[in-house]
């Protein structure tokens, strides 16, 4: 049943059948047909995705504590945090809306950073943490659906449109969010799931199943 | 068309979609595993041509109170008006702030049509067993799966103007009910394009080629 396919790889965009070639540091290898990428050898990615993912971790922290914007109207005044906004939408009987937005900034960042962290931090000591084929799987599965990038633009644009009509004070959080966007690009550019295989390979008898 | 391309499939073998090793499986051998990660191993992504059409057909279908139906209510001591998406852009066009309204119109109205249209060509092809360049098919989809999160933009300028603006009497923002239906055509275009396999795009051609 099993047979060594282990320098062959499969394009996952066309299904074309290559065989592996070394790279040299920094490059990526691309289907020779139809151009997606097959792998890259990206030096230090596991320890640099950690690193990302720890300094985008206390920039989350931030952003969730502290007001994002406020705005001033004849000596009114209104702030409001992230969850503030969600509690806000869902007491407005949005409660879909409301929802929607409390998964794809809070729920799916956090959950991403949390196991980008338990995954990567356990190597640097040398250990493989039990589950990690669980943890690739959700990883996968869940990257559309957090959308940090896309709320930031859409706090700029409301930014600027209260600009009209009020008085507008930039919070705290707006500047972590600014940071986190970067931070989670960051992210999303160093980690290279080959390399967490090609580690876990390394290390003789260990139960990968999960 | 160089005659040397072989498939995965074509040889009976199946790359695991979580940690890409390469492995045998015979067809009609009933579930099979990855040996290094235990992920369910399948030729194709499992009924990909009828999940996709069916989230697209729902998408295409909430497109139209999407676009319809107000999006905002923006109340004031002075003024009062329900914004569908349109009429948003228009509105942040005529007041002066041609950026913010070029990008918006970018994400709320280019990227859905495009999305919508580009599965259905997508889609039709694939199941004509269309050749034509699919290159290019492979292409369109790559840059579907980059650009349809963006659409969420107005979702979120929504829930931000609606939850801060709420100043007793003098000013209030209210979510429209546009908005639930916009926010589901962007999560089920995202799913559409989750389930199609660009792989499918390159079997006619695995079939016509002589091995």
């Amino acid at each position: 049943m099993t047979t060594d396919c282990s320098t062959i790889i499969a394009c996952h965009e066309c299904d074309l059948l290559q065989r592996e070639i070394p790279l040299a540091p920094g490059e990526t290898a691309r289907c020779h047909r139809c151009g997606g990428t097959l792998y890259r050898n990206a030096p230090n990615s596991l320890d640099l995705t950690l690193a990302f993912s720890i300094t985008a971790a206390v920039l989350f922290i931030i952003a969730n504590v502290y007001p994002i914007i406020g705005i001033e109207l004849q000596g009114n005044k209104s702030a409001l945090n992230l969850f503030g906004t969600v509690r806000s939408i869902w007491n407005q009987e949005m409660h879909i809306v409301s929802l929607l937005v409390l998964v794809t900034t809070i729920l799916i960042p956090a959950f991403q950073l949390t196991m980008m962290i338990y995954l990567l931090l356990p190597f640097k000591l040398d250990r493989v943490p039990t589950g990690i084929s669980l943890i690739m799987r959700l990883l996968q599965s869940i990257k559309p659906w957090g959308m940090v990038e896309v709320f930031m633009l859409g706090v700029l644009v409301a930014l600027v449109k209260l600009t009209h009509n009020f008085i507008v004070i930039p919070g705290v959080a707006l500047w972590s969010f600014g940071g986190l966007t970067l931070m989670l690009a960051a992210v999303a550019a160093s980690f290279n799931p080959r390399d967490v295989w090609i580690h876990v390979e390394r290390q003789p008898g260990r139960e990968v199943s999960g | 068309m160089k005659a040397k391309e072989v498939t995965a499939a074509e040889l009976g073998l199946c790359s695991c979609h979580v940690c890409g090793l390469v492995s045998r499986r015979m067809q009609n051998d009933g579930p099979a595993h990855c040996s290094r990660c235990a992920s369910s191993l399948h030729f194709r992504k499992p009924g990909s041509i009828s999940r996709c059409w069916a989230f697209l057909i729902a998408a295409y279908i909430l497109y139209i109170p999407a676009n319809l139906m107000p999006i905002m209510d923006t109340g004031s001591l002075i003024s009062y008006r329900k914004d569908t998406i349109m009429s948003g852009i228009v509105h942040l066009w005529k007041t002066g702030s041609w950026t913010i309204a070029v990008i918006v119109f970018i994400a709320s109205v280019t990227i859905p049509l495009l999305k919508l249209i580009s599965l259905t060509l997508l889609l039709i092809t694939v199941q004509r067993h269309s050749t034509w360049r699919p290159e290019q098919r492979t292409r369109l989809y790559r840059l579907l799966e980059l650009v349809g999160r963006w659409s969420m933009l107005d979702i979120y300028v929504v829930t931000l103007l609606a939850a801060l603006v709420q100043i007793q009497s003098l000013a209030i923002v209210k979510a429209g009910p546009g908005a639930i239906a916009f926010g589901a055509v962007v999560i089920l275009t995202m799913l559409a394009s989750n389930y199609f396999d660009p792989r499918l795009i390159w079997d006619p051609l695995q079939k016509e080629s002589p091995l």
